[in-house]
């Protein structure tokens, strides 16, 4: 298996989290679930005790997207929709570098759905946070490509009309080796994922709903609010069974017909969660229990697979030219082909 | 039968065809072997967008054209003297453009009711006196390939296709080519089909002693090789030249070349050729689209290699808004637009200059980035290098223009030095500085350091929300942007003070006119001003290879002449910046139709102007 922070330059000296912070004020709301995140990934960093320089965050455009210029490595805030394939570019030439894409729901799934899609079927390493607060926060509140049907924005005083993106949908069907998702408020279950993330060989896709308390306030309330969100969130952990509820009463099997379906706990057949079956269908199947009214939403990894990456396999092309042809020559290659002498 | 050997100065031959025919291999081979003769040349392909396009119909004809002479020449000629015409088609298409007296040899094979027909001819042109006034060579080029194969394992339909290589050993007898190089090449292509193989340098064989043998040909012709300087020489095409460019101003830099692309006629062939050169270090990215073709050449950038995207209008025009941030973040570039015929899809396989404007404003803001246009196939290999060489030490994306005609035509390259190439300094940005301030400008050059992930406490953001001054922390001051807007302008023209003036071919000075070209337009120009200058007129000429910023004497060099022609394969956009910025009233010649100028039609433009 091989290790993607194997060629990133440890750091021998132990970090904190306020290694990773700078000088520069943050700019969110008050309140907004952005900061829940940022302070999760500053604190979460130095864990993985890479040296701040060979890390770098690579944003669109979006509230989400100025997260680079709180973090305190490299860092650049691009254009809208364009992070994934930048910080292909940049990864796929570095692998000394840990690379990191902040991205929004409008950023990564509407303008930039093209880059997202292609990222996680090349396995590029790059570790992608999709902030999804289910609508357009920095122009101030349109829906966006996951907000629900029928949502009322100012550009959609009657309600949005087109379906959403389930994302995790998404990066299942676009080949993706890793998908997760967490919560901004859930700060234990994030680093938790980005643990996994960080050291996954590859594009990692998390998902993190997030609170945007002015234009899509408790979007994600029955996840967050403690009278229900033990009784519907499903928290997938690879290895063991597929329980939940406050009483951890209900369980999840696979019915007759393929699909999935909620079960007594104690019911024979229950589901055991394995994030690496190359199978994706599980995987998938698990993505489509999210329901507008959250009624058993499943948060965690949902596919964790071994393959390749795309940057590992560039480079081993290119060291084995090198070693069947020899370093480039560029006066032989100049000079090669059909040439003829004038004296 | 001894026959007659003719000494000729110069040629221009056309193979023309139907789009299967084979025509753009049998005129590269040609040309092959003409360059290892030793002649000067200049080639013109000319083929259809579509891969086949129906047979035998106007549409899907495929011509090359290849002028070589004994001495230099400059352009791949206005008229062929010999027409190859495989089909109807070709010979309609193609008889158009030849001059009175001039050879045309016809496969008599495809000249049948139904092949007329389609492409209406009501009669055969063969039998009424409509080519009378050209010399006529019929030959039944199809069925002699088939009985020269008739020994051969191969079914009819692959004898058949073998005719390209009886024409190319024809015309190889007739204008006295080495053959050697064509055997082995048709040896290394066909390696993997024995009989196939042999087959096509049996026909090749067979199309060269059927010249020695028949009576059709009493002449052949020979053109001595060209007194060039002395040197290692190739023939290369301007997409094959921008390909080499680029590796060497990785290996000039030490910067490891990342390619970014999306296949886009007339382009790919750079993305075909850089991705062989992985033992360079070399890295191609055949991006989702030109979006993130650019993207990713800007991410590799970001992250200290030599980031280059190619394409063509089309792709430039989406990558306008990542230029835009390679501006703002003021990062290396290189973006070469090989522009061909628009708007829109316009017609991919045809050339033009139409996208200068786009070049220099195509974005929104200011965003002045530096412009650099090769002005033939070879020069692209040195304007390729000089755009690496702005991009890297101006920290800027700079754009590169060259064109469908020179991507595709080719001529004689002498081989320069390594040693003679210039050496690019990336001069990255050191570790152990205190308080590291991104945008503080080197005061020469006003370029910014280049700090790459991985140097230690240098860490900084960037991004294309406007920086203040020094800090690169965002700014929304007024002052300040309008401070930065200001030093990003200064910056490019700054550049101006790095490149050579611009030189004048003006040999007695004493012409009144100038003719001022850029780009892919120079070997027309240049060949029609020799026509001026042997028919007693005078006339000076200059290229602009910098498009952006201009060269530093271009102002004082347009106001010492009277009158200055601007010829452009667009509506006047050079002219437009020229009157703008210098208030001079340039005079335009301007026809867009896909071609490159003729020399004759620009030295009548010249004559009249001189004239009037
Ligand atoms: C090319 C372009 N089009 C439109 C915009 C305007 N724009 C900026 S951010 C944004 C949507 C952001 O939504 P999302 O990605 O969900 O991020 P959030 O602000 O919610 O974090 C839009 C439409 C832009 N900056 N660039
Ligand atoms: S608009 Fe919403 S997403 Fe943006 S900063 Fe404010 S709360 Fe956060
Ligand atoms: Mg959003």
């Amino acid at each position: 298996m091989s290790d993607p922070l194997a060629l990133v330059p440890k750091d021998p000296e132990r970090q904190t989290a306020k290694d990773f912070k700078t000088d520069q004020e943050v700019r969110w709301c008050p309140g907004c679930g952005d900061y829940a995140i940022l302070a999760a990934v500053q604190g979460f960093l130095p864990e993985l005790g890479l040296k701040r320089e060979n890390i770098v965050f690579v944003s669109g455009i979006g509230c989400s997207s100025r997260f680079p210029y709180y973090m305190n490595t490299y860092g650049m805030h691009s254009i809208h929709g364009r992070a994934p394939a930048i910080a292909t570019g940049l990864a796929s030439s570095r692998p000394d570098l840990s690379v990191w894409v902040v991205t929004g729901d409008g950023d990564a799934l509407s303008i930039g759905g093209n880059h997202l899609i292609h990222a996680l079927r090349r396995n590029v390493n790059l570790k992608i946070l999709l902030f999804n607060n289910r609508i357009y926060g920095l122009t101030k509140g349109q829906y966006s490509p996951t907000s629900e049907v029928g949502k009322i924005t100012k550009s959609t005083p009657l309600g949005s009309l087109d379906s959403p993106f389930n994302p995790i949908s998404l990066a299942i069907g676009a080949e993706a080796s890793f998908v997760a998702r967490t919560i901004d408020s859930d700060r234990k279950h994030l680093q938790s994922v980005l643990r996994e993330a960080a050291t996954h060989n590859g594009t990692a896709l998390v998902e993190i709903y997030q609170n945007c308390n002015i234009f899509n306030d408790d979007a994600f309330a029955p996840l967050k609010n403690p009278e229900t969100r033990d009784d519907v969130t499903i928290r997938l952990e690879h290895g063991e069974p597929i329980v939940f509820g406050a009483n951890r009463d209900k369980a999840l099997r696979r019915s007759a017909s393929g699909s999935l379906e909620v079960v007594p706990a104690d019911s024979p057949d229950v589901l055991v969660h394995d994030a690496t079956n190359p199978d994706p269908s599980l995987a998938f199947a698990l993505s489509r229990l999210d329901s507008p009214t959250f009624e058993h939403t499943p948060i965690g990894i949902f596919r964790n697979v071994e393959r390749p990456s795309y940057d590992e396999l560039m480079r081993t092309q290119i060291d084995e030219a090198i070693a069947q042809q020899g370093p480039g020559d560029l006066a032989a290659l100049l000079g090669s082909g059909d040439t003829w002498r004038i004296d | 039968m001894t026959k007659q050997v003719r000494q000729l100065d110069r040629v221009i031959i056309r193979f023309a065809g139907d789009s299967g025919d084979g025509m753009q291999l049998t005129g590269d081979r040609f040309t092959q072997e003409t360059a290892a003769f030793g002649n000067d040349l200049s080639t013109l392909p000319n083929f259809p967008a579509e891969i086949r396009a129906p047979a035998g119909t106007l549409p899907g004809v495929s011509s090359f054209q290849l002028h070589f002479a004994d001495h230099d020449i400059l352009t791949p000629g206005d008229a062929p003297n010999v027409l190859v015409a495989m089909n109807p088609a070709a010979l309609k298409a193609n008889v158009g453009d030849l001059p009175r007296g001039a050879d045309l040899i016809v496969n008599t094979d495809e000249f049948t009711k139904r092949a007329l027909a389609k492409v209406g001819y009501a009669a055969n042109p063969l039998e009424d006196g409509s080519l009378d006034e050209y010399r006529v060579h019929s030959l039944p080029l199809t069925s002699m390939t088939v009985k020269a194969l008739e020994d051969f394992d191969i079914s009819k339909k692959d004898a058949e296709r073998a005719k390209n290589m009886f024409a190319l050993g024809l015309l190889s007898w007739l204008y006295h080519r080495p053959t050697e190089a064509t055997v082995r090449f048709l040896e290394v292509k066909f390696a993997k089909k024995p009989e196939i193989m042999k087959a096509n340098i049996a026909a090749f064989q067979a199309g060269w002693s059927y010249g020695e043998t028949t009576e059709s040909f009493s002449v052949s012709y020979e053109v001595k090789p060209a007194t060039l300087p002395p040197g290692l020489y190739r023939n290369i095409s301007g997409n094959m030249a921008l390909a080499y460019g680029l590796i060497a101003a990785s290996v000039r830099s030490g910067l490891p070349l990342f390619l970014g692309s999306y296949p886009i006629t007339p382009a790919s062939d750079i993305l075909h050729e850089l991705s062989k050169h992985k033992r360079f270090g070399v890295r191609t990215f055949q991006a989702e689209d030109e979006i993130a073709a650019v993207g990713a050449a800007l991410g590799a950038s970001f992250g200290g290699a030599l980031g280059v995207t190619t394409t063509s209008g089309p792709g430039i025009a989406l990558k306008a808004e990542t230029i835009g941030l390679g501006v703002a973040t003021e990062l290396p570039l290189v973006v070469i637009d090989v522009q061909r015929a628009g708007p829109s899809t316009g017609m991919p396989t045809k050339t033009e200059q139409a996208d200068l404007l786009q070049a220099m404003y195509g974005r929104n803001g200011e965003a002045p980035v530096p412009v650099v246009a090769p002005a033939t196939p070879s020069d692209c290999f040195a304007t390729a290098v000089e755009a690496a060489r702005i991009a890297v030490k101006y920290r800027t994306p700079v754009i590169l223009l060259s064109d469908g005609y020179l991507a595709n035509g080719s001529e004689p390259w002498q081989v320069p030095g390594v040693d003679t190439l210039p050496q690019i300094d990336p001069a990255f940005a050191q570790p152990g500085q205190e308080d590291f301030q991104p945008f503080k400008r080197d005061p020469d050059t006003l370029a910014r350091p280049w700090a790459v992930p991985g140097t230690p406490g240098l860490e900084h953001r960037i991004g294309g929300i406007e920086k203040a001054d020094g800090s690169g922390n965002i700014s929304y001051d007024p002052d300040n942007h309008d401070l930065m807007v200001r030093l990003r302008q200064a910056k490019i023209d700054g550049i101006a003070r790095d490149v050579a003036p611009l030189a004048v071919d003006d040999p007695d000075g004493e012409a009144r006119v100038l003719v001022l070209g850029w780009g892919g337009t120079y070997g027309a120009i240049a060949a029609a001003v020799r026509r001026i200058r042997v028919s007693g007129d005078k006339v000076a000429q200059a290229h602009l290879r910098h498009l952006n910023p201009f060269p530093a004497n271009l102002e004082e060099v347009l106001r010492s002449y009277d009158k200055v022609i601007v010829p452009e394969i667009n509506l006047g956009q050079l002219a437009l910046i020229l009157r703008g910025r210098f208030l001079i009233d340039v005079i335009g010649y301007n026809r867009v139709r896909g071609l490159p100028f003729k020399a004759e039609e620009l030295a009548d433009v010249i004559r009249d102007v001189i004239n009037s």
